[in-house]
Parts: C-alpha cells; structure tokens; sequence
C-alpha cells in the first residue's frame, strides 16, 4: 500500500509546472504574473514538506524514500531556489527574449533534484539526474544574444550527456550482477568475497558519473566555461543546487547500495578529493574573470566536502554530519556571492572583469563589505561560517585518521585564501577609475541577509548542528 | 553582589563590538568634519569606558588565589566545547596592556588618519574585542576563534591605511599567519578527539601521551613561533611593521606579538611539559641567533620602523628564552619583557609616528638634531630609546636580566652569547639616537619641525610613567603573575625544577 502523501511535494510541484505551461499558451503577457505564482508554488512545496516532515516511508517498490534527510534538504534546496529566482527575477526583468518558460524550467530543474534527494533506486537516480540537467542544459543555453551562452550550453549538454552514459553503463554493471536496482537490495546481493571484475567497474562508473555532476576534478573540465558562458543568476542556481542535491545521493548510494564496497570507492573518491583541492586552488590564481574564479573555487570547496564522504566510510555520523554543514554553508554563502557579482553592473552593462571591483569599498561600502564578508568566509577564516565547515570537516578526517587528506586540505586552504584577498585587496586597497552602478534592491538584501547569516553563524552554531543531527538520525536508524 | 558573580569577562569582550554595532548604524559622510571629530571622539570613549572596566577587574582580581577567576561558562557548539571564559594573573596582565594601548591608539590616529574614518574606528574595535577575547577565553576553539580572527581586521587595517608596499605586505602577513595557525587548528581537533573537550583548565591537567605531546607541541609552535616571531619565520614582521599605519604598529608590537608568548604558556608548557622540555634547548638555540641575528640587522637599518621591528624580533627572543629556561625566575622574566616590551614598543612607534606625520619620511638620515627644535620629544625618545636598551631603572631592564637569569641556570654558555644581544641593542640603539636627535639638522624642514602638541604629550606621560615605575618597581607585575607561573611550573618534573636553585635576587625584586 503506497501511502502519495510523501511524494505529495514533488506531484504538486509537477502539477503546478504543467498547468503552468498550459497557462502560458493561453494567456498573454503571463511572465510577470508567473514569477510571483512561481514563488508561490515553492513556498506552498515548503509548507506541505514541513507538514509531512515527520512521516518517512518508501514508495513504489522503494524507489522512492522519504525520510528527514530528503525532507530537511528539500526544505533547504527549495528556500535556496526562492532566493536563487529572486535574483533571476532581477536579472530578466527587461530582457524580452527570455520568456515565462524560464520559471518553468526552474521548476522542473528543481522537481530533478528533490527526485534526486529521495532516490533510493539507480533508476530514479537516473530520473532525477536527467530531468534536472536537461532543464539545465536549456537555462544554460538560454541567452540567445550571446555566443558563449551557446557554445557553454552545448559543452555542458555534450559532457553532461557523457556522464549520463556513464551512469547508465555503471548502473547496468551494477544491474546485471546483482539483479536489483533498490539499493538496499545492491547492498545485499553484492558480494565482496566472491565479487567479480564487473561489480567493480559499475561502482567506478557509477562514481565517474556522479563526480562529473559535482565537477570535482579531474572532470571539472566544463565547468569554467559552463560558469562563465551561462548568464550569471544561471551559474548561481549552477555552482549551488545541483551540487547540494548530487552531494546528498552519492552519500546515499556509497551508504546505502555499496556499504560493502568502500576500499573501492574509498580510494576513487581520496583521489577525487586530493586533485579537486588542489586544482580549486592552484587554478584559480590566475583568473581574471569573477565567474571562472568562482567556478574553480566551488571546485575546491567540492574537494573538502568529498573529504568528509571518505571519513563517513569509517566514522559515518561525524562524516555525513560534516558534509552537511559544509555544504549548506556554502550553497548560503555562494548565492551571497553571486548576488554581488550580479551588482557588478557598469553603466554600459554587466561585467565580469575582477579589476572592475576596484575601489569598490569607498563607491558601496555597504556591497563591499558584503562580498569581503562572503571571502573571507569562503577562505574559511573564522569567526565566519565557512571557518565552521572547516572545522567540521577537518574534525572527521582526524578522526578517521585521514592525515594526508587534512594535511593537503590545509595546505591548499592557504593557497586559496590568496586569491581571496586578492578580491578584497582590489575592492578595498585599490581606488576605483569607473564607479559601478547602485546595486538594484532585490541582490543588495540577498547579499546582506547571507553575510548577516554567515557573519551572525558563531553565535549560534549548534542551531546548525541541530538541524542537521534532525536530518541525519532517519539515515542510521534503517 | 560582588564583581565575581558578573560576567564582567564577555562584557569585556563583547563591548567593542557593540560598540561597532553602533558605528555602524551611524550614517557618515566622509566630507563632514564634525561627524568625523564625533566618530573619533565615539571611539575613544568606547576604549576608555573597557580600559576602566577592565581596571576595576583587576582591582577585584584575588592575587593570592591560583585558580582561573571571574569564570563565565555557556553553552555552545557541543558538551565538549562550550564559551568559557576566564582570567588568571597572566591573562590580567595582558588584558591590562591590549585595553591600555587601545585609547592610546585611537589618540595617535586623531590627525594622522583622514581617510574613511568610519572604517578605521570600526576595525580598531572589533580588533579589541578579538584581542581580548584571545586572553580571556578559557576554551581552546574559542581561542583560535580569537586568535585567527584578528588576521582579518589587521589585513584590512595594513592594507587600506599603510604605505606604498602595503599590499604585500598585508598579504604576506595574513598568509604567514594562516600556514602557522592551520596546524594548530588540526592539533585542537586532535586534542578534542582524544580528550571530548576543549577546556583549557580540564586539557591543562590531562596527560598526554609522549609521542602525542610531541607532534601536538610541533603544531602549536608552528603557529606561535610565527606569530612572536621566531628567527627564522619573523620575516614578514618588518616588511608589516614598515607598512602598518602608526596606531597599526603599536597594536601589532604590543599585543599581537604578545598572542604567541602567551600561547607557549598557556598552551605548550602547561600541556605539554615533557614536549617543552624535550623541544626547549631547540626552541632556546632559535632564540639565541634571533636575538644575535636581529639585533645585528636592526643596526644596518635605515628605516626607523624596520629598526624597531627587528628590535622586537631580538626582544621576542629573550622572550622565548624566559620561557623554555624553564625556570621561575624565566617565566617571570619573559612576562614582564613581554609586558614592558609592550609599552616600550608602542611607545617607540609612537615616537616614529610623531615625526613621521611632520616630515612624512622614515629615513633615519633624513632627520637630525632634533634635540634643538624638538627638546621634548628628544626628551621621550632618549627614556624609551634606554628602555628598549634595557638600561636599569626603566623596566626594559627588570624582564631581559631575568630571563637571562632562568638561561643562565639552563646553559651559562648559551646566557653569555644572548647577553652579547644586549650590547648589541645598545648599539643599534644609540644609532638611532644619535642619528635623529643629535648631529645638525640635515635641512630647513627638518629644523622647523614642530614640538609635540598636548594631545602628543597626553599618549606619551603615560606610558613614560609606567616604564620607569616598573623599571624601579616590578612587583607590581611579578606579583600578578607570581601564582600563575608557579602553577605552570608544577605540571614538569620536580628533578627538573631542583636541578635549577632558587635565585636570592629574584625575589628581591619581586618583594
């Protein structure tokens, strides 16, 4: 007996994006309407998971799972996606090609990854994944004016499109040793002492697949030109949701389908980690372009949170725990930082160039210190956030004896504080040739409500903490 | 209800912050100069008003209990680290000196400063608060909390008010400092794991394993040895002193400096004493070419500022020193010349901003007979000029004798080669002197610089005071820290503590 009322959230939100759709035929001039009804329909999906967050169970032949984790996540994906749109919202307000598809598509993107964070089979991992990046490859590519929107949204759909395949090939390894595609089942019916060379190529693929998603290196490559060539309020939703939702289901699948299995995606995922921090911090030197420059630092901060997946094969509450908090520190203080960079507007249009920050302290203070607050924190100097996610991730890598890693994190920690203070040195240090336009309304507060999150966060740590132990608690008692 | 039952440590602590909250929310345009007078003026009030708390905790501080007082205990982050804080004599001390230089600092900048007041009062405050912080936490996190978290408005303060070179050398300070701490951070979770808490006073009486001690001792001197700093990772010292604005100098000479010796005592010795012991001769060897080393750099310098930081550099050495004798009379020492050097530095940079902001240079040979046109501040320049000789009577002398006393006892040899750092002060010392007060002036500017003004005057008398009331008088310090360096002592070997007799001079001095 299927008990819908969990799978509630994501029937609405469909529901919702297909009358949408049909709404948009029919009537003219609907964008400006969409967007509040849009906003709407998210706030209405916070509500119904906040009503059912308590219930857990698994439906459709536990393909699907509902659990705090996928609850408590939702709630954070989908408050990230209101203030992720009202950025949007901002950014297209007089753009006339870009029409009320645009939030339909966001939808639909974000329908991909609470499927994603309530996988409990490879095929709805699959499902969640394809609708997900297919609704992003088309946001990607969106900007008609421009020809990098264009070739960045074909890169991404062509890179995109080979990790699938790779997915796919890994699930189908996976499939035919083991019969079952339920993970719980995979977990069963995998077995180490007489595992055959196949097995372990699906989980190899599978992990491929996956670390393509989350762009760690060395299958970052798409992502400096995907962040650069896709319109800025597009790389923020980029570097944030899908990574927290593809975060979330490669700690299930490792946790839940290969338990058995970690001396082999142990060590794929150390390697991944070690290449990822030390590329997010040696690669982004050199930048001149604020996107890319985010782009390589999201692939550092990838690197720590893979740190703490490897310590959850040994010490899995302090690890999860650990990648939670990291993660969601970053996904708040990412969307800060893209909204700053959405203000970096000269009067003859955006741009994109770091020297154009200069002096930026003494034109808008207030923007400045928003953004030096969001570096700092994202340097992972305390007493700020990001220090925190640090901490805890370092913490599980001590604990499960994962020197080498904290050593290499520590290390690439200080490399990447460089161009950090290279940011606020040219904001601050620097006086300024051309003043940037005055910051519309709508990025001035999202910025200044994370730097207030991320500046006011030591106060209150343990609310954090709290939250996600909530989370965590269904996870180890199945 | 007395002073004990209040939390008399966070209001301590939190206060400047508060007052930023305020700043803050106080619109200001940069063109206004009665709003920037008011800012000013906000400021120093808000220093004085922590200075005088902060007297009165010392007023109702209990000497002749050895215990950590005024303990403030909250919740936080987990059961095993929690915001506690507290003070023993050694945190009073410097708590007296942080709060002491702040109104000290505000003053300096009234004329020198133009520039985005708002932004300057603001993270002078929130660096007081952070310095405060580093000495009255009682929990390990919260510590580095403190600890690292001063790097960010000290960046800021170097980079935006500094001199030309402001940028390297406010990055290289900030990234020096990052690596050192780093390393620490992995040794608090270490610490953390093994122990479940990061409680100074519960972590002071765990017992390490030997092994443990050693590779823990190694990350926390990664981090305190850059931040004293030790020959040979003090170069980015002078290259941030040099750069630093006046006000920025005195905070980083009197206290920053201050946050590694008080680590090594707070932390290293007393957690891990069989670690200090083993590391002591190599941490002592360190110092001795730093004093040697630097004190032969500081004489060929020609910037007054990079001479002062390279005196420091020497000072910290016999700070260092002090404390790996591993003797009373060492600790008490290296207390005191940390507490004096804290004075005498400030003042020295002091001393380099006053002519600086007239001739707008730092050339040492761009001055000269200044003793003419300048008979007062010639006058305060001599006393801190002996006070950072060491000469007797001004306390520079009391700290570097007893620290050469506890090296003594340790090794006679290596106390002979560290005493020829002292003449070698002189040395440099006297240059200086020599080169800007006395001689002929070198131009008509030079001649026509002004004596120093009643608010000069007013940052000055106290801080002369003080180093020749100490020089005569240092119980007043030793007593406070008397308790406090014996409690450190007990954690070590009773053989080690009678291979070394008690010396009949110090507590003379300490009466």
């Amino acid at each position: 007996m299927n008990d819908y009322t969990l799978i509630f959230p994501e029937i609405f939100m469909a529901c919702a994006a297909m009358i949408l759709l049909i709404a948009g035929v029919y009537i003219k001039n609907i964008k400006q309407k969409i967007e509040k009804v849009v906003l709407l329909v998210f706030i209405v999906a916070i509500g119904i998971l906040i009503f059912i967050s308590d219930d857990s169970g698994q439906l459709f032949n536990r393909a699907f799972i509902h659990d705090s984790l996928s609850a408590h996540l939702k709630i954070v994906l989908l408050v990230s996606a209101i203030f992720l749109l009202i950025l949007c919202h901002n950014f297209y307000k007089d753009d006339k090609q870009i029409g009320y598809e645009f939030d339909i598509l966001v939808i639909f993107a974000v329908l991909g990854m609470m499927i994603m964070l309530s996988a409990n089979s490879f095929i709805s991992v699959y499902l969640g994944l394809e609708l997900q990046s297919l609704s992003l490859y088309t946001l990607v590519a969106m900007n008609r004016h421009s020809s990098l929107s264009a070739e960045s949204g074909l890169k991404y759909f062509v890179l995109g499109a080979l990790s699938s395949g790779f997915l796919l090939f890994g699930i189908s390894l996976i499939y035919g040793t083991t019969g079952s595609v339920v993970f719980e089942d995979v977990a069963l019916l995998m077995n180490p002492q007489d595992m055959s060379n196949i097995t372990g190529f699906g989980i190899v693929f599978v992990i491929v697949g996956i670390a393509f998603k989350i762009s760690a290196a060395p299958f970052h490559m798409w992502t400096p030109d995907v962040y650069q060539g896709a319109s800025t309020p597009i790389t923020a939703l980029l570097s944030t949701l899908p990574k927290l939702s593809a975060v979330i289901m490669l700690l299930r699948i490792v946790h839940d389908s290969m338990p058995e299995f970690s001396y082999i995606w142990l060590n794929i995922l150390m390697i991944l980690s070690i290449a990822s921090m030390v590329l997010g911090a040696f690669a982004a030197l050199g930048q001149t372009n604020i996107k890319r420059l985010l782009a390589y630092s999201s692939i550092g901060h990838i690197g720590y949170i893979l740190i703490g997946i490897v310590a959850s094969a040994t010490q899995p509450e302090l690890g999860m725990e650990a990648v939670l908090i990291y993660m969601i520190i970053y996904v708040v203080t990412s969307i800060g930082s893209f909204a700053v960079v959405l203000c970096m507007c000269l009067p003859d249009g955006m741009t994109e160039k770091i020297e154009d920050l200069a002096g930026y302290s003494q034109t808008h203070p207030v923007m400045a210190g928003v953004f030096a607050i969001l570096l700092f924190s994202l340097a992972g100097i305390p007493p700020l956030a990001g220090f925190f996610g640090k901490y805890f991730i370092f913490l599980s890598a001590m604990k499960a004896e994962l020197y080498a890693l904290a050593i290499i994190g520590v290390l690439s920690s200080v490399v990447s504080a460089y161009y950090y203070l290279r940011i606020i040195k040219i904001m601050y240090f620097d006086s300024y040739k051309q003043k940037l336009l005055v910051p519309a309304r709508e990025n001035y507060y999202v910025g200044a409500l994370a730097a207030l999150l991320v500046v006011s966060f030591f106060i209150y740590p343990w609310l954090l903490k709290d939250f996600v132990g909530m989370s965590l608690r269904s996870f180890f008692n199945i | 209800m007395s002073l004990h039952e209040w939390p008399i440590l966070p209001i301590l602590t939190f206060l400047p912050l508060l007052g930023v909250l305020f700043l803050l929310l106080v619109p200001f345009d940069d063109t206004d100069e009665q709003a920037k007078t008011n800012f000013k003026t906000t400021t120093l009030w808000i220093t004085v008003v922590v200075f005088a708390l902060s007297i009165i905790m010392y007023l109702h501080f209990d000497q002749t209990n050895a215990e950590y007082q005024y303990i403030y205990d909250a919740q936080w982050l987990s059961s095993g680290i929690r915001f506690r804080m507290g003070v023993d004599g050694i945190s009073v001390l410097f708590i007296l000196l942080t709060t002491g230089l702040m109104p000290l600092c505000i003053l300096a900048s009234w004329s020198s400063v133009t520039k985005r007041i708002k932004e300057y009062m603001i993270l002078f405050l929130i660096l007081e608060s952070l310095m405060i912080g580093v000495f009255s936490t009682l929990d390990l996190l919260w510590f580095y909390l403190f600890f690292e978290g001063g790097l960010i408005p000290m960046y800021l303060i170097i980079g935006i008010w500094g001199g030309e070179r402001r940028v390297y050398a406010s990055i290289k300070f900030f990234l020096y400092t990052l690596l050192g701490s780093l390393f620490m951070l992995l040794a608090i979770l270490v610490i953390y794991l093994e122990t479940g808490t990061t409680n100074i006073i519960t972590l002071q009486e765990y017992d390490f394993a030997e092994d443990m001690q050693k590779y823990l001792w190694l990350a926390f001197f990664a981090s305190f040895a850059v931040k004293m700093p030790m020959w040979p990772v003090h170069t980015w010292l002078p290259d941030a002193h040099v750069e630093a604005p006046t006000a920025g100098s005195v905070i980083l000479a009197g206290v920053l400096l201050k946050m590694g010796g008080y680590g090594f005592l707070r932390f290293s010795l007393p957690m891990f004493p069989i670690a200090s012991e083993y590391f002591s001769l190599f941490v002592i060897i360190l110092s001795v070419i730093a004093v040697i080393y630097a004190s032969a750099v500081a004489y060929v310098q020609d910037d007054i500022k990079k001479l002062i930081a390279y005196s420091s550099v020497a000072h910290m050495g016999f700070v260092t020193i002090g404390i790996f004798s591993l003797t009373h009379e060492g600790i008490q020492g290296a207390l005191f010349l940390m507490f004096s050097h804290g004075l005498v530095s400030a003042a020295l940079f002091l001393c380099v901003g006053v002519i600086y902001d007239r001739l707008h240079t730092r050339d040492i040979n761009a001055f000269g007979g200044l003793a003419n046109n300048m008979p007062r501040y010639a006058f305060v320049l001599m006393i801190f000029t002996m006070a950072n000789v060491g000469l007797p009577g001004t306390s520079g002398f009391v700290g570097e004798f007893l620290a050469l006393l506890g090296l003594f006892s340790y090794n006679a040899v290596l106390a002979f080669i560290s005493a020829i750092g002292i003449i070698l002060s002189a040395g440099y010392a006297l240059r200086l002197y020599r080169c800007v007060a006395f001689g002929t002036p070198v131009n008509d500017r030079v001649k026509a610089m002004s004596d120093i003004n009643t608010r000069e005057s007013l940052i000055f008398s106290p801080l002369l005071i003080l180093i020749i009331l100490f020089g005569f008088f240092p119980y007043f310090v030793l007593s406070l820290t008397e308790l406090s360096t014996e409690t450190i002592l007990l954690g070590f070997d009773e053989s080690l503590l009678e291979k070394f007799g008690n010396f009949d001079v110090y507590k003379w001095l300490a009466k």
